[in-house]
């Protein structure tokens, strides 16, 4: 009887999270479903069922080169996020001994990622710029004679700024995993004759397997799905699966917009399984 | 024998590389930042670019002409708006949630995946989907209806796991205590849960106010006819090429920064309080 009642309590208390996922979460991906079999000309979108998005999409070599380039974003996103995510959460965790100054630290990463990612982004075209302070310092020091013009506007630009707005994925559960470790682990290590680094191969890494799991998880996702990145920085000269995506729903082609983000959908929910096959995420709340 | 010594413990080598690794990602991350805060106060004849050409506040004037930036004002009051709406619905729901998983039930399993889904799905396509929606059933798209629930479906993730990485450290003799002298299960909620939950939920509610502020993807198809500011700044990008976006840029991180310490400036204040009565 009582257990009956506080079945009922769960029911009501999760139900307006249930009701907001289903309109805005679930409904909407299955409309997605549902309209990339549709038909459109150029006034509106036409209920059919038909194969002509995807024959589009999959049998275009544009397609293939697009995919290949938002990999190549995303692995290199992840490679730099992952290398730097890991040591600063291996400075923070291990090298900052008082509790305060971890926190204090670990908010100063943290601020950025509750500003504006649109304005971060902007934030780099006076440093990288054509006249901006890293091609004037290179010119002053004598190592260049022009400015270099990769620097904005380009592939790098683009990685570079994905680093800057998403290292934080990374540093977060990484530094999560990290304080778990059992500290007499390590001192076990130690006593046992471990090198530094040694402690640090076969001991701290294997045991932040979880957090660079998770932390991977978050930036290859939101490498694959990004638009905004792409076109600010690379001041459409590249492009991506997410931006392809936006340029289908600027021109008003729903159907053919459905059938990409089907494709995209997929390629990140295969990742996603991959990795989650590394880790159990509701063990490391 | 190493705890004694721990706090005298010499520093070994690799500390200090790895320090200055930490300070260049602590300059990574702020000096842009840094550079746009100098060249909003660039004089008015200067560029995007240094050097500064005088200081002046012309630009941060700038922005409050209609002409000059388009509707910043009406962006702005916008974008504030649904920030708080957001951050309310958040708190409650997730909070609610949070209290609902504490038991099993069934589909509490469905939810917890719908959440992470709702985390890793590319925002576009939340944005794409929900635009596909209205348009086909033909209601219109507004920044307080469809873009609201496409703010949450990014809100609730972050405010569902918060709430558990609370309740999974709390200890539930606290309640059984409070029924055990007769609180219904309100008051246990209200005098006992909740101030103890309190600082996370200043946090749920600045994770989800400034999420909401600051998200432009799930708002690109579903905001309507009226800008959100992060869809303003992006019109801007694109067609602004004096120090304006600066003083812009400037103007919101610095609103951001002070919502930031204002949160953190209550929990600070919340857990003074807790350790004064202890």
């Amino acid at each position: 009887m009582a257990s009956d009642t506080s079945k009922r309590s769960s029911y009501f208390l999760i139900t307006p999270m249930a009701l907001i996922f289903a309109v805005f979460l679930v409904i909407p991906l299955l409309t997605i479903v549902v309209v990339s079999f549709w038909d459109y000309d150029e006034y509106r979108i036409l209920p059919d069922f038909i194969f002509e998005n995807y024959n589009y999409l999959l049998g275009s070599s544009v397609t293939w080169s697009i995919y290949l380039n938002t990999l190549k974003y995303a692995a290199l996103t992840w490679v730099f996020t992952l290398l730097i995510g890991f040591t600063v959460a291996y400075f923070l965790a291990f090298h900052v001994r008082s509790l305060t100054w971890q926190i204090v630290l670990f908010m100063v990463c943290t601020i950025p990622f509750w500003t504006s990612n649109i304005i971060r982004m902007i934030s780099w075209i006076p440093f990288l710029g054509r006249n901006g302070l890293l091609n004037s310092a290179l010119i002053n020091l004598g190592i260049v004679d022009q400015p270099l013009e990769f620097l904005l506007f380009s592939d790098f630009a683009v990685v570079l700024a994905d680093v800057h707005l998403y290292a934080l994925f990374m540093v977060v559960p990484i530094f999560n995993s990290m304080m778990r470790i059992d500290r007499s682990l390590i001192e076990a290590a130690r006593d046992a004759g471990a090198s530094g680094f040694e402690t640090l191969k076969s001991v701290i890494v294997p045991m932040s397997k979880p957090g660079i799991a998770i932390g991977s998880i978050f930036v290859i996702t939101v490498v694959m799905g990004d638009f905004i990145t792409v076109r600010l920085m690379s001041g459409g000269q590249s492009a991506s699966v997410g931006l392809q995506i936006s340029n289908e729903i600027g021109l008003l082609q729903y159907p053919a917009a459905a059938a990409s983000a089907v494709v995209l959908l997929i390629t990140v929910l295969l990742i996603v399984t991959a990795l989650l096959r590394l880790v159990d995420i509701r063990k490391e709340l | 024998m190493a705890l004694l010594t721990k706090t005298r413990e010499r520093r070994p080598t690799s500390f200090y590389f790895l320090a200055a690794f930490f300070a260049l990602f602590v300059l990574f991350l702020y000096g842009p930042m840094l550079t746009i805060f100098i060249l909003s106060f660039q004089g008015e004849n200067g560029g995007l670019t240094f050097p500064m050409n005088g200081f002046s506040f012309h630009w941060f004037g700038n922005l409050f002409e209609q002409q000059a930036v388009g509707d910043f004002g009406g962006s702005f009051s916008r974008s504030l708006k649904l920030g708080l709406i957001v951050m309310v619905v958040t708190v409650v729901v997730s909070f609610m949630a949070g209290l609902a998983f504490r038991k099993r039930f069934r589909g509490d399993s469905v939810i917890f995946y719908l959440a992470i889904a709702s985390l890793i799905v590319p925002s576009i396509l939340i944005s794409l989907g929900i635009g596909l929606l209205f348009n086909i059933v033909e209601w219109q798209p507004q920044w307080f209806t469809s873009a609201l629930g496409a703010h949450l479906t990014w809100t609730f993730p972050f405010g569902l796991l918060i709430m558990f990485a609370v309740f999974n450290r709390f200890d539930p003799s606290y309640e059984e205590a409070a029924r055990d002298l007769g609180a219904s299960n309100w008051q246990t909620i209200q005098y006992v849960v909740l101030p103890m939950v309190g600082p996370s939920l200043i946090g749920v509610a600045m994770f989800s106010f400034t999420l909401s502020y600051d998200e432009f993807a799930r708002t690109l198809m579903t905001a309507g006819a009226l800008n959100t500011l992060p869809l303003e700044i992006y019109g801007m990008t694109t067609n602004v090429t004096t120090p304006v976006l600066y003083a812009l840029g400037t103007v919101t991180t610095g609103f951001s920064f002070l919502v930031i310490a204002l949160a953190l400036g209550t929990v600070a204040i919340m857990r003074r309080r807790k350790g004064q009565k202890a």
